[in-house]
């Protein structure tokens, strides 16, 4: 067997609520700034709940010609605007052989949920007879790791992963595995979500969880989760391959952890986080007090955070007091399965620049989240190690460790 | 016991997580070992038995504190249910 790769990222790309490309995102990111407000999509006027983290000001004909529009669902379009962004960046150029060797694996929760949902409004509210010809290949869940392999002719292997809010996680995680076990060369991997539709959004109101006016998470008063949407996208590639070529690098992807909880269905849980959270940091060969950074999972509600505050208690020991933990879905909202790559993004640019994003909309401590939440504004800090946390309903987590490139 | 009554102990049994054959206006929900996700659930069948709305965030709303007995739920109902007609 031959040796294991190490793992660089030399792409990333993404489209956010706070920004169409990663250095837009991450710019807002240290400025505080928030890109939830009033929803947009159709329907809104019934909805109880107001604000999401949408896109804003997105025009799809920027990026694609008409007719490439009936076969792109919301969800898909975002998957190959951030694909484009990522490998553009890494000056890759898939001929024919890293074509073959190279893996396309994105994450998303639902699958193309506007598609759905307008299927659903026509067939039973407008009482039409028949759906649009390219519905099904629209909505499908694995059509963005279809479009972007399309896109960019990358013949490997290429599936989407679904478990719902850590599908990006999982998916870029099996990137890393497949890249370092030399199974691939590169890999294009994130997640992509496009989950602000009146249909998703009425089934999260139902289950009494979304915050009415801010995301809070980890503060005091804090009062639950807001959607949001968006995609991020990255090139993984072997170091020596990277090397080799004089490419830029912009991290190193160096662990991976994954767990069940077989527990609850909702209901977050200390083990199966605490397991997945040790398990990338041995799989990358890291102790607890390596770890400066921990982009959290952070997803406002009030058992998200309190769990995952005890959970870095038991984790990092006397060395949880001294981490910067922060959630980035207090500024773009919860993009379920795009969620861990957008948040990768935070976590790899906070690497780069030693700058820790802040938590916003902080009130204030709440005494069962007892950490560092980097209240409100950004941080200037040394990071040369951090994790990004992935939990997902149905107790499914996944915890990805990422390293400065040295 | 009025309809109202009737329906909602009828929907609360039908969530409750221990042995026991009869539920009773003076039963807390705790004792009846009903779970947040119970709640959420016995909210909606609620709000779709009487066709009213009912407020509701899990992460602020604590049932259990709220609304501490069947009776208390009953109340409230009724209150919602009068208000419409």
């Amino acid at each position: 067997m031959n040796s294991l790769n190490r793992v660089v990222v030399t792409g990333l790309g993404a489209i956010t609520p706070l920004g169409h490309t990663v250095p837009l995102y991450w710019e807002k990111l240290k400025q505080s700034a928030s890109g939830l407000g009033p929803i947009t999509a159709p329907g809104h006027e019934e909805l109880t709940q107001k604000i999401a983290g949408e896109v804003k000001d997105y025009d799809p004909l920027k990026y694609f010609e008409d007719r490439e529009l009936s076969t792109l669902d919301r969800f898909s379009q975002f998957a190959m605007i951030a694909a484009r962004e990522a490998v553009a960046q890494s000056g890759l150029v898939f001929d024919r052989p890293l074509s073959l060797r190279t893996a396309t694996i994105l994450g998303t929760g639902v699958g193309g949920q506007n598609t759905l949902d307008d299927a659903f409004r026509r067939l039973y509210l407008e009482k039409k007879q028949r759906l649009f010809p390219l519905s099904i290949p629209r909505m499908m869940a694995n059509a963005p790791a279809s479009q972007v392999s399309m896109q960019h002719g990358l013949r490997g292997p290429a599936f989407v992963v679904v478990s719902a809010c850590a599908s990006a996680t999982h998916a870029m995680g099996l990137a890393f595995q497949m890249v370092r076990s030399g199974a691939v060369d590169c890999a294009v991997t994130g997640g992509t979500e496009a989950c602000v539709s009146f249909g998703t959004l009425r089934g999260w109101e139902a289950m009494r969880v979304m915050a009415p006016d801010m995301c809070r998470p980890f503060s005091k008063d804090r009062k639950g989760l807001i959607l949001g949407e968006g995609a991020a996208v990255f090139v993984f590639e072997s170091l020596d391959r990277a090397r080799a070529r004089g490419a830029q690098i912009f991290g190193e992807i160096v662990g991976f952890g994954m767990t069940a909880d077989a527990a609850d269905l909702t209901a977050p849980d200390i083990d199966g986080m605490s397991r997945a959270m040790i398990g990338a940091l041995d799989d990358g060969g890291l102790k607890p007090q390596d770890i400066q950074y921990v982009n959290a999972h952070g997803t406002g509600t009030a058992v998200n955070d309190e769990t995952e505050t005890k959970a870095l208690h038991q984790v990092f020991g006397e060395h949880a007091k001294k981490l910067a933990v922060s959630s980035t879905k207090s500024m773009i909202g919860h993009a379920l399965g795009a969620a861990g790559a957008l948040e990768m993004v935070a976590t790899l640019m906070a690497i780069r620049e030693d700058i820790a994003p802040p938590t916003i909309g902080y009130l204030g401590p709440d005494p069962a989240c007892d950490l560092d939440y980097v209240p409100n504004t950004a941080r200037p800090m040394k990071i040369d190690a951090a994790i990004s946390n992935s939990f997902a309903f149905g107790g499914l987590n996944a915890v990805l460790a990422a390293k400065k490139f040295v | 016991m009025s309809d109202v009554t009737n329906d909602v102990i009828a929907i609360i049994a039908k969530k409750k997580r221990v042995d026991k054959p009869n539920v009773e206006l003076t039963d807390r929900l705790e004792d009846l070992g009903l779970e947040s996700l119970d709640a959420v659930e016995m909210i909606f069948d609620l709000e779709e038995k009487f066709d009213i709305e009912i407020s509701y965030n899990a992460n602020t709303n604590n049932p259990r504190s709220e609304f501490e007995t069947v009776g208390d739920v009953v109340k409230m109902i009724q209150k919602l249910v009068d208000k419409k007609s």
